[in-house]
């Protein structure tokens, strides 16, 4: 078969399972895009070529024997590195895990994936310990946006978003506590889906907030974020939180379109504190899709604070043995706000975890009027790599604490979102979080679906320059 | 908790906390830490400054 290999997850899957491509020749082709846009992007931590090479000869002979071909036959994708990879120490971003033992199998994310057929070929950068939303890496370097590369790429799922934007793979594997796919997604102008809590298993990742972590995909499409999603369903008596639901796949749905959908922009908190062009996006988006409704989240300024100090005490427990004997190995900036973190008195936190109890059910009740709600990923376009600060709504800020602004108070209470990426201009894309009820994520995949069909959204590969 | 949060003097308290917590912080890491500090108050009065009532507990095991 001649011609360029398809630079879709969906399309490289019709092809090889197809037989009219090789998985070799799909890894090869990725691992040569790798190659060339990795030195200036700084997206892969880890190549493994090898391995997937290995996996790809796998399957193919497979194929060759009459084997049934998975959803994701032959599809190259690659993991944050707070995912296990068999072989690696998970690194998450950190100097001190590198001399953790290596991680004795696949996380589950990987091994669902795999087990569809895709082939992992590389672990991602991200920022350290995922208390990030910039995608500067001390340790590694930071990711550089491909749209920019003197532009952040969003943090902390960095790699995850810089990868798919240069082209290096049709598919990623992110993680999100606070809005760590969300943002990378909405700077890089990608597509990424920050599931219902515990509908992905987190089994065999390096935990930051267990209150709050969540896994999932990323992608340069609706249908692609939709195929990888099916594959990684299921329950894991390995994660703690994982739902005992079965698998509920969105591909058979993903094309019903949008009638009789209720569709809402959130109005309030979420319509303030961020540039006219995040407030923009929104609009266009909510243009395309007729809705013309404005909701209020009931005290969605109070849940992102609840969310930050829960994310920072949390997190503080987690790494406090670290803190205690290595602090100086840390990313200063993200030891910083560990040490604060630790020093919050119990109360609070307890108080936030209470009040969440209250938001859930307070937001659950708009879910009774309402099927989809649209609200910014970001206050801002992706700030340029290094910038500290920046202003909103006329107020200097910290960009690290604030860019999750917008996606703090969903993924607080474990709502499903896709976010979806907006070119408003000419300029660097924004990102628009289209916001479904528990457990329906079919809901929001079908609206990003119908916004790439008619194209409102898009998520180009970069060319570098 | 407005007052409180005015009357809050961070570098004290990281002062005091450090022994309690085992942390060995270097002076230069201070500001740092008590700037973080002060935006975590800030987010504590939201919160505290919030009525629940007595029954709303949080969920031992939180689902969506």
């Amino acid at each position: 078969m001649s011609g360029p290999i398809p630079t879709s997850a969906a399309a490289i899957a019709a092809a090889v399972a197809g037989r009219r491509r090789k998985a070799r020749d799909v890894v090869a082709d990725v691992l040569g895009r790798i190659e060339r846009s990795d030195p200036r992007v700084n997206a892969f931590t880890e190549v493994l070529a090898a391995r997937a090479f290995d996996r790809a000869d796998a399957l193919d002979a497979a194929l060759s024997g009459g084997a049934t071909a998975g959803p994701l036959a032959g599809v190259p994708f690659a993991a944050k590195n707070l995912i296990d990879i068999a072989g690696l120490p998970t690194r998450a971003g950190s100097k001190i895990n590198r001399e953790r033992p290596a991680a004795q199998r696949d996380g589950s994310l990987v091994r669902r994936l795999e087990a569809a057929g895709a082939i992992l070929v590389g672990a991602l950068n991200m920022g350290e310990y995922a208390y990030d939303f910039t995608g500067e890496n001390v340790h590694d370097g930071d990711a550089r946006n491909p749209h920019a590369l003197d532009h952040m790429t969003g943090g902390s799922s960095g790699g995850s978003g810089a990868a798919l934007a240069a082209g290096m793979v049709p598919l990623t594997l992110g993680s999100d506590t606070n809005g760590s796919i969300r943002v990378p997604a909405a700077f890089c102008g990608c597509f990424g889906l920050k599931p219902t809590y515990g509908r992905l298993s987190r089994a065999g990742s390096f935990p930051f907030v267990g209150s709050l972590d969540h896994l999932g995909p990323m992608a340069r499409s609706a249908a692609d974020l939709a195929l990888a999603y099916d594959a990684m369903q299921g329950p894991d008596p390995d994660d703690p939180v994982a739902t005992t639901r079965a698998p509920e796949p969105v591909m058979p749905l993903l094309d019903s379109g949008i009638g009789g959908l209720r569709i809402a922009v959130a109005g309030g908190y979420f319509a303030r504190g961020g540039d006219p062009e995040a407030f923009a996006a929104v609009a266009r988006v909510a243009e395309a899709l007729g809705a013309e409704r404005t909701v209020a989240l009931p005290e969605a300024h109070r849940a992102r604070a609840a969310a930050y100090l829960i994310t920072a005490a949390e997190g503080a427990t987690l790494h406090l043995d670290r803190l205690r004997t290595r602090p100086g190995d840390f990313d200063p900036a993200v030891r910083d706000r560990l040490i604060a973190g630790a020093m919050i008195p119990a109360p609070f936190v307890e108080r936030a975890q209470r009040f969440r109890r209250w938001y859930r059910n307070a937001v659950l009740d708009l879910f009774g009027g309402v099927d989809v709600i649209l609200a910014p990923a970001t206050p801002c376009r992706a700030p340029k790599r290094g910038q500290t600060h920046f202003v909103l709504d006329g107020v200097s800020l910290p960009v690290r604490a604030n860019v999750g602004v917008f996606t703090q108070p969903i993924s607080f209470i474990g709502l499903p979102v896709v976010a979806v990426p907006v070119w408003l201009d000419d300029g660097l894309p924004l990102g628009v979080q289209v916001i479904a009820a528990p457990w329906r994520e079919d809901l929001a995949l079908r609206v990003a679906r119908h916004l790439e069909q008619t194209g409102v959204c898009a998520a180009p590969i970069a060319e570098l320059t | 908790m407005q007052e409180a949060e005015q009357s809050f003097a961070p570098e004290a308290y990281v002062a005091a906390a450090r022994p309690l917590l085992g942390l060995e912080i270097d002076d230069a890491w201070t500001a740092s830490i008590c700037a973080n500090l002060r935006v975590l108050a800030a987010a504590a009065a939201l919160i505290t400054s919030f009525p629940l009532p007595d029954e709303s507990e949080a969920a031992p095991r939180f689902e969506a």
